[in-house]
């Protein structure tokens, strides 16, 4: 077997056509053993895994925290909420004094751009980035991506949009690299003022118009609006965007195909999709959550191969 | 190189014949009894054991399940190249039942080791025997040993015992002993 081209998991950037295709394959197997009555498996006993969560986080920590104890690996938790951080202490220093405990693999989401990648350089430790400011979330987009190919078969040759607030989001920017990487065609849309000004570099189309978007497309990724990184108004009010950008069960129905429903979540239920959109069948949402876990076994699994032991 | 051919089609038939007989002494009508096949090499066989049995003995329908090990061995990150898993498929309960491992070649006991851990998953079951094509005696690291045994082989460490199986004609195969 193949192992990951990578040491750490920065970004999808950094990754390969056939890392992306060996995570998948790992996390076939991991999704069968999710669904037996124990499910557990004892890979990675001798690792200890530390979560480093400098930004709030509920599924993502929680679905990674599930991932390290399925694979039975030790987990320490750590918020920055409740840390020296407030004290003025430095990310390097912060993270070598958890490293000195010896701990393995390291999963950190921070407010900034770049600090999965800037640890990845500077501590003696595997890095798993879940999420960088509005950089990157890797296994954000591995799992969509991967509920997409169990939903429709394959990646490769689909169309899929991603709706709404494009600038703020990391969850974008790594669900393009991911897609085009498989081979599937990429729009982004939503309003003017929250489409970033270089996207046509990234070889995406843009619409701004929600139904055109819509018919387009076979897999439709709404993301929820991040009002509380938006530090000026990007629209007029919440009420407008629901309109122009909102998909409810009504608009869902008139299109000429069924399309699929993602969201990566937390949703805003009456904001980006409306409740009936979120529950009915086209949508995937609660796939993607179980999902989830099985990419980040397979992620944390084939990084925790690469680390050497010491005998 | 050298390769010294231990079964040859017909031995190999024999062979295969003799354990489903074994088999069918000791569980008679399988009701209580379900076959694992350890993944890859010793599923294949697997299921040639269960057509076996199915043309030898009175009986309508056999459980076999696949069993893959890879999550549960005990040199994970200490081989040079990692395994690659491979699918594991037991739609049944083992809960209270006999189960037969079933794997080509038995070696150091390592992967029977992982596979008695793994089969925990599906329940505890009543009690776990173990048939193998062909026993490496002398070898084992620990203490593990078969109950069906297809035939014993002395082999030295730097030999690799291979079993094939032919792909379009059933039961048809061989066994050889490689010398690299």
């Amino acid at each position: 077997m193949a192992s990951l081209s990578v040491d750490h998991l920065v970004g999808i950037k950094e990754l390969s056509k056939e890392d992306i295709a060996l995570i998948f394959q790992t996390a076939d197997n991991f999704k069968s053993v999710l669904n037996r009555s124990i499910k557990k498996v004892p890979s990675l006993r001798d690792i200890t895994i530390a979560n480093l969560f400098f930004e709030n986080s509920t599924r993502t920590r929680l679905s990674f925290e599930l991932a390290e104890k399925r694979l039975s690996a030790d987990v320490v938790n750590f918020s920055a909420a409740s840390s020296s951080v407030k004290k003025g202490e430095t990310l390097i220093d912060t993270v070598n004094n958890i490293l000195a405990m010896k701990v393995d693999l390291v999963v950190m989401r921070h407010p900034n751009p770049g600090a999965a990648k800037f640890l990845s350089e500077h501590v003696d430790s595997k890095i798993v980035n879940a999420g960088d400011g509005a950089h990157e979330h890797p296994t954000q987009a591995l799992l969509d991506a991967y509920s997409i190919r169990e939903k429709l078969g394959d990646v490769s040759g689909k169309k899929v949009v991603i709706v709404g607030d494009i600038s703020h989001s990391r969850v974008a920017l790594s669900n393009i690299f991911c897609l085009q990487k498989l081979g599937a065609e990429v729009m982004v849309c939503g309003p003017t003022t929250l489409i970033p000004k270089y996207i046509h570099e990234l070889d995406v189309k843009v619409e701004y118009d929600l139904r055109k978007a819509l018919e387009w497309c076979d897999v439709a990724n709404m993301l929820r609006i991040q009002l509380e990184r938006m530090d000026v108004n990007y629209f007029p009010s919440l009420r407008e965007y629901t309109m122009l950008f909102g998909l409810d069960k009504e608009f869902l129905n008139s299109l000429s195909k069924k399309i699929v429903v993602m969201h990566p979540g937390p949703i805003n239920r009456g904001v980006e999709i409306t409740s009936d959109v979120a529950d009915s069948d086209q949508a995937i949402i609660l796939d993607q959550v179980e999902n989830g876990v099985a990419v980040r076994m397979a992620v944390l699994y084939l990084l925790a191969e690469k680390i050497k032991r010491e005998d | 190189m050298g390769e010294k051919r231990i079964l040859n089609d017909k031995e190999l038939d024999l062979t295969v014949n003799r354990l489903c007989w074994q088999l069918i002494e000791n569980h008679s009508d399988f009701s209580e009894t379900v076959l694992v096949g350890l993944q890859p090499r010793g599923y294949q066989l697997a299921k040639k054991i269960q057509s076996k049995l199915m043309e030898l003995a009175p009986v309508s329908s056999i459980l076999l399940g696949s069993l893959d090990i890879t999550f549960f061995r005990d040199d994970f990150r200490r081989r040079e190249e990692p395994k690659a898993p491979n699918q594991t498929d037991i739609s049944f309960l083992v809960e209270e039942k006999n189960v037969v491992f079933i794997d080509d070649v038995l070696y150091t006991g390592r992967s029977i080791r992982a596979g008695m851990d793994a089969i925990n998953s599906f329940g505890r079951p009543k009690q776990i025997e173990l048939l193998v094509l062909i026993d490496r005696r002398f070898s084992r690291e620990l203490p593990i040993e078969p109950k069906y045994v297809g035939k014993t082989v002395d082999a030295i460490d730097t030999e690799k015992v291979v079993v094939e199986w032919d792909q379009n004609i059933d039961h048809k195969g061989q066994v050889s002993l490689i010398r690299e």
